[in-house]
């Protein structure tokens, strides 16, 4: 099912079945049924077109002119690679051999999984300089949730059923742990997954620290 | 007097003569010199293999058994020359099997070599020794059988980044079993290997020295060949990674024992694959590296390659990616009290760009490292305050190749050009032969060089200069100059066309994306008939309109002795 076969249809209305209101789709806790204007609806399975194709380090791009224009206007986690088309994409430069350039990692993608939400998110961990900005992605990500910092806390909501997260993060040696105890950087070398888990659930990581007021919206 | 010795004791003299350089200088003092040293010279070194012809090279040197060739330029390892340029090695192999030379040795650069070519060398030269091809293509494993099979005595083979195509032959299996010369291996380039064939081979082979494994030699193929071989000199591992499902620690500590016992290791690299937590187990051998190349280990993060650094308080020689960082490169600056050599590669270099290394950990290396004399960095960005403070800390450059990831990029702090930290370098390292320039640069930085420069041979320029001055302060100033490869920089015929007779003391010279034009480069052919002039052209042969006034996209010119070459393709024109 892709979003060029769905058409508006809004003789389904006058005719009293409101087959809009009962259509399916995927979404995140909280989301409204939002359509954009160029038809596509935001929370319905992705078109091929529409899926990443990640072209990471294309060397070998004949490109004379010092810009490449990079066409992934359809790129769904928006501004993640846009440092990279941004980027001028030049033949030969760097000056690296063939053979070095397969030992560049690629971006830090790691992946989001939020408590109760049917599908994970992969973001890349390289794009923020600090919790604040990752947390502020995950926010805009995950659209139903609110950043609340309490004493340092890095916490999440969602206002409309009050329901609090907390991040946590599985390390390389396999263990979960607390976001924001280690220097950002560290974080981004060790992490491996992150994963909102509801503020109930996580007896044993929450800072002892007390609380100014409880979760209500 | 020495005209009085019989041929024989000068040819003894001559034998302590060994650098080319001064075999070339002994040969020219005289008619008899020149003889003795033909007849008696063994080794050869062609830098560019269309200069001369292989019937010359047997003309004048018929005792000839090491020879050393170069194909492509510089600028093929980067994508910059075209597939079929040339660069090929049949025609030696089947002239100096004709003259039924007693090659021993075969040393290879950025050539194509065939498995036809490989067939014919490994039949032709009973003594065949050593074969070693760097950066070279066009052949497959059935080549490297033919060798493996038919060279009865190679004590060494030894491919470095090579293409090469590779059936299901098992190559390696065709070394006899009567095989026992071996002294160098390295086959790391390569995706496959046949494990039971390497291991049989090392275990028959105990004059192994140096030892360079593939990615398909997992972590537990590599503890049994270092019990067969503790004697190795120079490692390189393949895959270091302990597979999740084997019992880990019992692995683990096998390997840690058996490396242990390697106590001649003194070249290590490798790690083509690596899981963080098995490093700890080659901790034993880093006191006593001198060579450590960590430069395609991406799997290892900063702080664990500190860990390791700590160990190795002998090395001379590091190869590492970025990802050490500054803070990584201060402790090597406080570790490695003898570095001489140092190369930091990018580990993301067609990334978002952040690289991890800035211009404080080159002066912490600066700093720590004063017998640092060859450095290869690539890094974020650099001030002028840096390098100057580099030049007054290492004066012994011998190789000073620097690459700022965003091209012309000024000193972040001041924001001007990067002229004077450049012009320091060359200034305080008198003995400087090699220069790769990068960052924001004016003509000043060309005026520097070739008033300093004045053991400069091989010249790297990118994205730099305003003018044909530019140029010009090189070509006449840096009298030794001997490679210079420059790519989009406004340098057009005036330069190109002052100093003609330049060229013919240069091997060569590349100029893309520059401001020749046909015309200039026509007029320069036309008065130097011992150069060649080669257009690559790689648009449509249609289009390209033949006027004079059209910039040239990519102009390759060396000295030759021989004219034009017969092998060139399509898209390449020797102008004459």
């Amino acid at each position: 099912m892709s979003p060029e076969n769905r058409n508006y249809m809004p003789e389904s209305d006058v005719v009293g079945l409101n087959l809009k209101e009962t259509e399916l789709t995927l979404g995140m806790p909280g989301e409204t049924r939002v359509t954009t204007d160029t038809g596509v609806k935001l929370g319905t399975k992705r078109g091929f077109s529409e899926t990443i194709d990640l072209n990471l380090g294309r060397s070998n791009v004949k490109c004379h002119d010092k810009v490449c224009d990079d066409e992934l206007e359809n790129d769904v986690l928006g501004g993640a690679t846009k440092s990279l088309t941004e980027k001028a994409q030049l033949v030969g430069w760097p000056p690296v051999r063939a053979s070095r350039k397969n030992v560049m990692k690629s971006c830090k993608f790691i992946k989001v999984a939020v408590d109760g939400a049917p599908y994970l998110r992969k973001v890349d961990l390289e794009m923020y300089n600090s919790y604040q900005q990752l947390l502020s992605a995950l926010e805009d990500m995950f659209s139903c949730l609110t950043i609340r910092n309490y004493l340092n806390e890095k916490k999440l909501m969602d206002p409309a059923n009050g329901v609090e997260y907390v991040a946590t993060y599985e390390d390389r040696d396999g263990d979960w742990m607390l976001v924001g105890d280690v220097p950002w950087k560290m974080f981004v070398e060790s992490c491996k997954r992150v994963r909102l888990m509801k503020s109930s659930e996580a007896i044993g990581l929450a800072p002892r620290t007390p609380q100014k007021c409880s979760s209500t919206a | 007097m020495m005209n009085y010795f019989p041929d024989e004791v000068l040819e003894h003299v001559f034998d302590f003569v060994t650098s080319h350089r001064d075999r070339n200088a002994v040969s020219l003092v005289c008619k008899l010199w020149y003889r003795v040293e033909r007849f008696s010279r063994q080794r050869v070194f062609i830098g560019n293999c269309y200069a001369i012809s292989p019937e010359r090279l047997i003309a004048r040197f018929p005792g000839v058994k090491a020879l050393t060739l170069k194909g492509k330029p510089h600028f093929a390892d980067f994508n910059l020359v075209p597939q079929d340029w040339g660069g090929y090695v049949q025609p030696w192999i089947e002239a100096l099997a004709r003259s039924r030379i007693g090659l021993e040795e075969l040393r290879l650069k950025r050539m194509v070599v065939s498995d036809e070519s490989l067939d014919v060398l490994s039949r032709s030269f009973t003594n065949f020794k050593s074969l070693v091809l760097v950066s070279c293509e066009g052949f497959t494993t059935d080549g490297l059988a033919a060798i493996a099979a038919n060279c009865r005595f190679l004590r060494e083979l030894d491919l470095q980044e090579n293409e090469i195509e590779e059936k299901k032959n098992h190559w390696l299996g065709c070394f006899p079993d009567s095989c026992t010369s071996l002294v160098s291996l390295n086959f790391a380039c390569l995706k496959e290997i046949n494990l039971a064939a390497l291991e049989r081979l090392v275990a028959r082979n105990p004059n192994l020295k140096s030892l360079k494994l593939n990615r398909a030699v997992p972590i537990e193929a590599l503890q049994r060949i270092l019990m067969r071989a503790p004697q190795l000199v120079d490692l390189g591992t393949g895959s270091f990674v302990l597979d999740r499902d084997s019992d880990d620690s019992e692995t683990y500590r096998k390997l840690k024992a058996t490396i242990q016992k390697c106590r001649s290791i003194r070249n290590l690299s490798g790690f083509l694959e690596v899981a963080p937590r098995c490093l700890p187990a080659v901790y034993p051998i880093c006191l006593n590296l001198t060579y450590l190349n960590l430069s395609y280990a991406a799997g290892i993060h900063g702080s664990e390659l500190i860990k390791l650094i700590r160990f190795c308080g002998k090395l001379q020689r590091l190869w590492i990616l970025d990802c050490i960082g500054d803070k990584g490169l201060e402790v090597v600056a406080s570790t490695c009290k003898d570095l001489q050599e140092l190369r930091v590669f990018p580990s993301d270099p067609f990334g978002a760009g952040h690289a991890a290394v800035t211009e404080t950990g080159l002066v912490a290396i600066s700093s720590g490292c004063p017998k640092l004399n060859s450095l290869l960095y690539f890094c974020q960005q650099m001030t002028n305050a840096a390098l100057i403070a580099v030049a007054k800390n290492c004066t012994n450059f011998i190789r000073f190749r620097l690459c700022i990831l965003d091209p012309a990029k000024p000193d972040p702090v001041t924001m001007q050009p990067l002229d004077e930290g450049f012009g320091a370098i060359v200034q305080s390292s008198k003995r400087i032969r090699r220069l790769s320039l990068s960052g924001l640069l004016t003509d000043r930085v060309f005026l520097y060089i070739g008033m300093y420069a004045e053991q400069l041979e091989m010249l790297s320029i990118a994205f730099a200069g305003d003018s044909d001055k530019g140029m010009l302060y090189v070509l006449n100033g840096c009298k030794k100059l001997r490679k210079l490869e420059i790519r989009d920089s406004p340098f057009g015929d005036m330069a190109l066309l002052r100093d003609v007779g330049k060229y013919e003391t240069m091997r060569s010279l590349w100029m893309s994306s520059c401001d020749v034009t046909l015309g200039g480069c026509k007029t320069l052919a036309k008065k130097m008939p011992r150069l060649n002039v080669e257009i690559i052209n790689e648009n449509d042969q249609m289009e390209f309109a033949h006027e004079d006034s059209q910039k040239v996209e990519k102009m390759y010119l060396y000295r030759t002795l021989v004219g034009p070459r017969k092998d060139a393709p399509e898209f390449v024109w020797t102008l004459v």
